[in-house]
């Protein structure tokens, strides 16, 4: 019971950061309808820019008010990171055919991955845990359950940044204008909506929102290397997937079920097949339901 | 004049979105001291470089914009006429070209190496080009070639002949086993569990160390045999030089493999061709082109879809056979997602569905990448870079006209953005 209570704990905090991942997946594949590879590399890039942040404020100032900052200043560069991708590699290929932006999207991530790794060397950089401490729910059998400060403070974080995402999703011109181009984005465009600049803001805000991600794996792993984004990535997009692609509910809950199918995985069974757990998992629910658990079920007209 | 200025104020525009861009990671490098705490070490030079470089980039390219001549329809007509003599040319030039005098045994090798992923393309082709399933997990299948032979002539002694059926066969079972679940699937739900089924197997071969070696692979596989005669340094009987009486020589066993791939990529080749001929390759491309609508006609989609896996992690399985025997060696490393991703752009950068594109794509992916070999550490960004600007500069991919199967009266080449990509 208690071995299982701390796999819970440590499988929910895993999925809310692959929920904030894929968030930024679904916003995206639902407005312009293409899977953005490079959305886990930004994530990276979020968590180097974090530590980056860190090391730089250091002695400066105090720790609460440097991961203040180090959560801010990561949010704007991957924005603009989110932004430049966009313009780049994607809007250029915007109405040309499915498999063209796919493949400039692996080109992008593979190009930010190598990028990374150029500049800042392929060495695993690490922190010290920067939250210490926690508190002890139960204790059974001489097992201790814990939670520590850090899951708390990744929870309380995802939790604000998601109701604030929400609110601006469902309660602001910018959320309706968004949802208006995923509906139809000639009918949106007509209708005195700035397409263009709609689908950038997506773009920022989803990568803001995996440089939130990035920097909770940071503090929480204390570790970053070039290559985090990749896995991290799949993983994000696969509970995206899961979750129905194109519904942001849905998108945190494939991540909080995918954390918990590892953490639940890796301490009843094998660590070392947990990833083809989460994997097979997708494949069984994806053949019973082919649009995820909360997707839309696709109308064909023909 | 105006124009010039406007240009210039964009240039700048660029420029600034660069330093913002490039500032946290040319800026600056992050680094461990003697005591092994993180320091910063700013680099502002590089940063500037890099701005400059952008700057001056986009006031080019603006120019570049501004005084570009149309391509003159004379040229385009050659083109179109030209094209008709590429592939027996370049068919001559890849038979003769390891006979042709001073041409080092590194470019036999490398010649070796584009021919795989070619066929891989040309494998690919027929699961993504002509019955439009997007597959991100290719690599599975090549995975599976290649350890059915590696497992096969290890514990059982076979050699690479009898394996390579076996390997295609294997792969084609393995390639019906993971259709079946994915048949409802559509478009990105497809590719994700595609990619899923990829990683899955690349996660067994590298966990079940008692079978498959694990991390560490399979070495020591037997290289291919001439009718029994095998290549070796040592010569003597038995061996390729022994027979013919001629001294041995490295160069003899990189022109047999050189031959072998040419012909498995050639077969796959002819193999693509005559079913595009027939009732189940055209049944392939009208998969692509409207599920429904081919299903109204009678067709069975399910029957239709899990050839078109099977066949094509068929020859997946032959590349991967023919991978193992060339260099002895397999491990989990070769099978990653970037091979899937590497064949996948192949494929669609080549121009969807165009035979003659997978060649121009593999000669460009896999040869420009292995020349650029001193360059080692930015091999990858240039490969990487080189994904986004070439389709952005060719969404269609390098060929981009069809040739359409069927047609009344003249066939004739038509536009690629004619043809549809499937939902599959």
């Amino acid at each position: 019971m208690a071995y299982a209570l701390q796999q819970l704990i440590n499988g929910l905090t895993l999925g809310m950061i692959y929920g904030l991942i894929a968030v930024g997946y679904t916003m995206v594949y639902g407005i312009i309808g293409m899977i953005n590879f490079a959305h886990g590399d930004v994530f990276m890039i979020g968590a180097y820019i974090g530590i980056i942040v860190i090391t730089a404020l250091a002695g400066v100032t105090s720790v609460p008010l440097g991961l203040v900052a180090a959560f801010l200043v990561a949010m704007v560069f991957c924005g603009i990171y989110g932004f430049t991708i966009e313009r780049v590699a994607y809007r250029p290929l915007r109405g040309s055919f499915r498999l063209a932006p796919l493949i400039s999207a692996i080109g992008m991530s593979i190009l930010l991955e190598n990028y990374v790794q150029t500049s800042q060397g392929a060495l695993v950089r690490a922190i010290p845990n920067l939250i210490p401490g926690g508190i002890t729910l139960m204790q059974e059998d001489g097992f201790v359950v814990q939670l520590s400060w850090m899951q708390l403070a990744i929870v309380v974080v995802t939790l604000t940044v998601l109701g604030s995402f929400t609110y601006l999703v469902t309660k602001t011109p910018l959320g309706r204008a968004m949802r208006a181009v995923e509906q139809d984005a000639k009918m949106a465009a007509l209708l005195g909506i700035d397409t263009n600049r709609t689908i950038s803001t997506t773009f920022i805000i989803g990568s803001a929102l995996a440089a939130v991600a990035g920097v909770m794996f940071l503090l929480y792993y204390g570790v970053v290397d070039f290559y985090i984004g990749f896995n991290a990535g799949i993983k994000a997009f696969t509970a995206a997937v899961l979750g129905g692609i194109g519904s942001l509910p849905g998108a945190v809950l494939g991540g909080l079920l995918i954390g918990l199918i590892e953490a639940f995985w890796s301490g009843y069974a094998t660590v070392a097949y947990k990833d083809a757990a989460v994997y097979s998992i997708l494949a069984i629910v994806l053949m019973f339901m082919p649009s995820g658990l909360l997707g839309r079920h696709e109308v064909e007209k023909v | 004049m105006k124009r010039l200025t406007s240009d210039f104020r964009d240039a700048l525009a660029v420029a600034f979105f660069a330093l913002l861009v490039f500032g946290p990671f040319l800026g600056q490098h992050l680094d461990t001291d003697e005591n092994y705490q993180l320091y910063l070490h700013p680099t502002p030079g590089l940063l500037a470089i890099a701005v400059a470089i952008c700057f001056a980039g986009r006031l080019l390219m603006l120019q570049w914009h501004n005084f570009r001549p149309a391509t003159p329809v004379h040229v385009t007509n050659a083109m179109a006429k030209s094209g008709k003599f590429i592939a027996p040319a370049l068919l001559v030039f890849a038979v003769v070209m390891p006979f042709l005098p001073g041409v080092p045994n590194a470019y036999i090798d490398l010649g070796v190496l584009i021919m795989t992923y070619m066929m891989l393309g040309w494998g690919l082709n027929i699961v993504v080009g002509l019955a439009g399933l997007l597959d991100l997990g290719y690599v599975a299948f090549y995975a599976v070639g290649a350890y059915s032979f590696g497992l096969l002539a290890t514990n059982f002694g076979l050699g690479f002949w009898e394996c390579l059926p076996l390997a295609g066969i294997l792969a084609a079972a393995w390639g019906i086993f993971l259709g079946f679940p994915v048949l409802r699937l559509r478009g990105d739900y497809l590719a994700i569990v595609t990619l899923a089924f990829g990683e899955i197997i690349r996660l067994v071969i590298t966990n079940w160390s008692s079978l498959t070696g694990g991390p560490n692979g399979i070495t020591q596989i037997p290289h291919p045999t001439l009718f029994g005669l095998k290549f070796s340094m040592a010569g003597g009987p038995g061996t390729f030089a022994g027979f013919f009486g001629i001294t041995p020589h490295p160069y003899q066993r990189t022109m047999f493999l050189y031959f072998i791939i040419l012909g498995l990529a050639l077969l796959t080749n002819w193999v693509t061709l005559r079913l595009r001929k027939q009732p189940l390759g055209r049944a392939w491309e009208a998969l692509r082109e409207d599920e429904i609508a081919c299903r109204s006609l009678g067709i069975n989609v399910r029957n239709t879809k899990l050839t078109a896996f099977a066949i094509g992690a068929m020859f997946g399985g032959f590349a991967g056979c023919f991978f193992a025997t060339r260099d002895g060696f397999i491990s989990p490393d070769s099978f990653t997602f970037i091979e899937s991703a590497t064949v996948l752009a192949i494929v669609v950068l080549g121009g969807s569905g165009s035979q003659l594109g997978v060649v121009l794509a593999s000669c460009v992916m896999i040869g420009v990448p292995a020349m650029l070999q001193s360059l080692q550490i930015y091999r990858m960004l240039i490969f990487g870079l080189a994904l986004v600007v070439i389709m952005v500069v060719r969404p269609r991919g390098f060929i981009s006209t069809r040739q359409p199967t069927v047609s009344l009266g003249k066939a004739k080449a038509i536009g690629a953005d004619l043809i549809a990509e499937g939902r599959g």
